[in-house]
């Protein structure tokens, strides 16, 4: 099953972390605090991986006193939220990242503002990572770096104990790692768009969770985007809340800072090339560009282009699940799946209790990041302390492109992918969804998650990736079928309006068939008004 | 993209092998290669963790660009991005100049 001729190499531990983004390094720190032995593996490298890294989050940062001030961010949030965030889970995120954030300080330099108060909302990306890394080091856990996880193994019971993978700068060695439970941390996907850092997130861990028997909520709300130099990756948008823009022939386009905007950028990048100018940016932020976000300047640099004063063409690369919502169902406060043995964090969890509707971006997300780390870290070390000894046999559990159900075959990798980009990056399928066009695009990545999943077995790392990828693109056009309304980021332009009945969550499951149904069915539901998907 | 690693700078610590996320560059006996151009996700990281200002990445992340590696060390553009972020010595306060949380409400 993989290339290599070296012998597999093994590992034991209490708890494994798959992914070492910002949710994957507060996981292992919390495990390890709760006194398990931890391994983390990343596809990449713990301290760039994740889109963490090349961006820099603010963080949902509410001081718990005066009291009144959460309560008023809170229902802020639940209203915004369009009935599907839970207050309890945002008064939890806020108290964990409030008492968590602050613990990086010995190896994260704060900044301090000028009444000398630190502010710990707002972390700088690069060094935020990096701390971290050196955070989980000095707890010590293990990391491996440059070791994606390709598959999860089960005990005879079903319960996860433990992962396999490669280790891609040792000749594609093959490792496999025995740990008491899994803490699921690979984060979301942008299905491969140019969205800063988020090359690697190619939702292995959806596909991963699913295997196992996990269900996914949410995956309808993967309509995100995210303006950016055209050509550029730098989806830092900040800076746009400042902009003008323009058509080719000179004429300002009014498309107002606001929630609206994306959709209306949309429309007119549907008509023709737009164009951006930085012109009111306040001469204040100009001079601090270059210490807020080094790179958004950097890229206007590099172009001699001068932002204040020359127009640039602009683009909006699809965000996906990592600044959309869906991903595993988080099952419990501690952010068990329903899989036993199985946690889940960060982006790689839906959002929903603590997003609703709505994209988390801009502190939200950070915050969730943490905080479900850190409850998954600290329930997976107590999971794994009551693992008796693990001399059961464990069974692997991936199947597409690893475990062919019909006759191998060679499966282009590449072109899969395009077509995979091509159902969910163009705004007149994902972003201005229609009956007509759901059901063309779920019949499009069927005919391909056939081909990968009853040929596919060379079990390399893009292949696995390729899978997953049409994996989470299936569970999300079927959940928007299903979705006849439009609520927050998903949008149906033959159901404009909500519909009260659809007022719940969405599930998702299955690989060869997708399902989806409504979580914890209520009786305002109609049962007609969702079939199942196939 | 990444496009060059200047093979007078680098010292082959082999640093941009280890951090990049999407595994571009391969080891050698002696410098690094840039082995798979196409996997780069045009994150400038490996500009950031290289500490002789060897590489150069290009913002035109959807193909390669020719680069005037002597015009661009003519004009201090490698290492900008260090020296910007503050991960050089003459540059260190510029960490502590972080302002963006006036920038950013709840
Ligand atoms: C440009 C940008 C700016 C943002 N700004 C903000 C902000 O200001 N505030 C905010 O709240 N949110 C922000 N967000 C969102 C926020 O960054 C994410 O929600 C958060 O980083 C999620 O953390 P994570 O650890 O779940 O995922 P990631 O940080 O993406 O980490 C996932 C990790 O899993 C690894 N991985 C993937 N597959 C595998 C595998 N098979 N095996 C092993 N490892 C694997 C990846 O390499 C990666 O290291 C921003 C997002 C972007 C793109
Ligand atoms: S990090 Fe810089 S100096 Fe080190 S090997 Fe890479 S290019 Fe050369
Ligand atoms: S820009 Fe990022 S992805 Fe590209 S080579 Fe450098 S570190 Fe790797």
């Amino acid at each position: 099953m993989v290339s290599s001729s070296l012998e597999e190499l093994s590992i034991t531990a209490d708890v494994l972390i798959v992914g070492g983004g910002m949710a994957g390094a507060w996981a292992a720190v919390s495990a390890a605090q709760a006194g398990a032995r931890v391994v983390l593996a990343d596809k990449g490298y713990c301290g760039t991986s994740g889109v963490t890294a090349a961006a820099g989050p603010g963080h949902w940062w509410v001081p718990p006193d005066p009291p009144t001030a959460r309560d008023a961010v809170v229902a802020n949030r639940v209203a915004a939220g369009l009935g599907l965030g839970e207050a309890e889970w945002m008064y939890r995120i806020l108290d964990q990242t409030w008492r968590t954030l602050p613990t990086l300080a010995p190896s994260y330099k704060f900044g301090v503002d000028d009444e000398g108060r630190v502010n710990y909302r707002a972390v700088r990306g690069p060094e935020y990572m990096r701390a971290l890394r050196q955070h989980v080091l000095n707890h010590g856990v293990t990391i491996l770096d440059h070791s994606p996880v390709i598959e999860l193994l089960a005990r005879a019971d079903g319960s996860i104990g433990g992962a396999r993978g490669q280790r891609r700068q040792d000749g594609g060695r093959a490792y496999r790692i025995e740990a008491g439970a899994v803490v699921l941390a690979a984060g979301g996907t942008s299905f491969l768009s140019h969205l800063l850092g988020s090359r690697t997130n190619t939702g292995d861990g959806y596909l991963m969770a699913a295997e196992a028997g996990a269900e996914l909520s949410g995956m309808e709300f993967t309509a995100a985007y995210t303006i950016a130099p055209a050509h550029s990756t730098m989806t830092r948008s900040m800076a746009y809340a400042f902009a003008t823009y323009s058509d080719a022939d000179g004429n300002e386009l009014d498309l107002p800072f606001g929630p609206d905007q994306t959709v209306r950028l949309a429309r007119a990048l549907q008509r023709g090339p737009v164009y951006c100018l930085l012109d009111r940016l306040p001469d204040d932020i100009k001079v601090r560009l270059h210490t807020i976000s080094p790179n958004v300047p950097l890229v206007f640099d590099r172009w001699g282009v001068d932002p204040y004063r020359d127009r640039f063409e602009v683009t909006l690369h699809n965000d996906g699940t990592i600044r959309g919502i869906g991903g595993v169902r988080v099952h419990d406060l501690d952010c068990a799946t329903s899989v036993p043995g199985l946690f889940v964090a960060g982006d790689n969890a839906s959002r929903e209790k603590v997003a609703g509707a709505i994209s988390g971006g801009g502190n939200v997300n950070s915050a969730w990041a943490l905080s479900s780390g850190t409850f998954a870290g600290r329930a997976a070390a107590r999971v794994a302390r009551g693992t008796k000894a693990r001399l059961t046999e464990l069974r692997p559990l991936g199947r597409a492109g690893l475990r062919p159900r019909g006759l191998p075959k060679a499966v282009d990798v590449a072109s899969a992918r395009d077509v995979v980009r091509a159902q969910m990056h163009p705004f007149d399928k994902n972003l201005f969804r229609t009956e007509k066009g759901l059901t063309e695009s779920a019949r499009v990545l069927e005919d391909l998650w056939r081909e990968v999943a009853n040929h596919g077995q060379d079990g390399s790392i893009a292949l696995r990736e390729t899978a997953a990828l049409l994996a989470t693109a299936r569970w999300s056009v079927a959940t928007a079928a299903a979705r006849k309304e439009s609520r927050g980021l998903h949008r149906r332009e033959d159901y404009p309006a909500r519909d009260p009945q659809l007022a719940g969550r969405l599930l998702s499951s299955g690989l060869d068939q997708v399902r989806v149904a409504l979580d914890r069915p209520s009786a305002s539901v109609r049962p007609d008004q969702l079939e199942a998907v196939s | 993209m990444i496009e060059v690693i200047d093979t007078e700078r680098c010292t082959a610590c082999d640093i941009c092998v280890n951090v990049c996320p999407t595994n571009v560059f391969d080891k050698t006996d002696g410098i690094p290669v840039i082995a798979r151009q196409g996997d780069c996700q045009t994150c400038f990281l490996c500009e950031l963790y290289c500490p002789e200002d060897a590489l150069f990445v290009s913002p035109f992340a959807e193909a390669p660009q020719a680069v005037d590696v002597a015009a661009l060390k003519e004009a201090a553009v490698l290492g900008s991005y260090r020296r910007a972020v503050g991960w050089t010595d003459e540059n260190r306060h510029l960490r502590a100049a972080d302002r963006s949380y006036r920038l950013f409400g709840h």
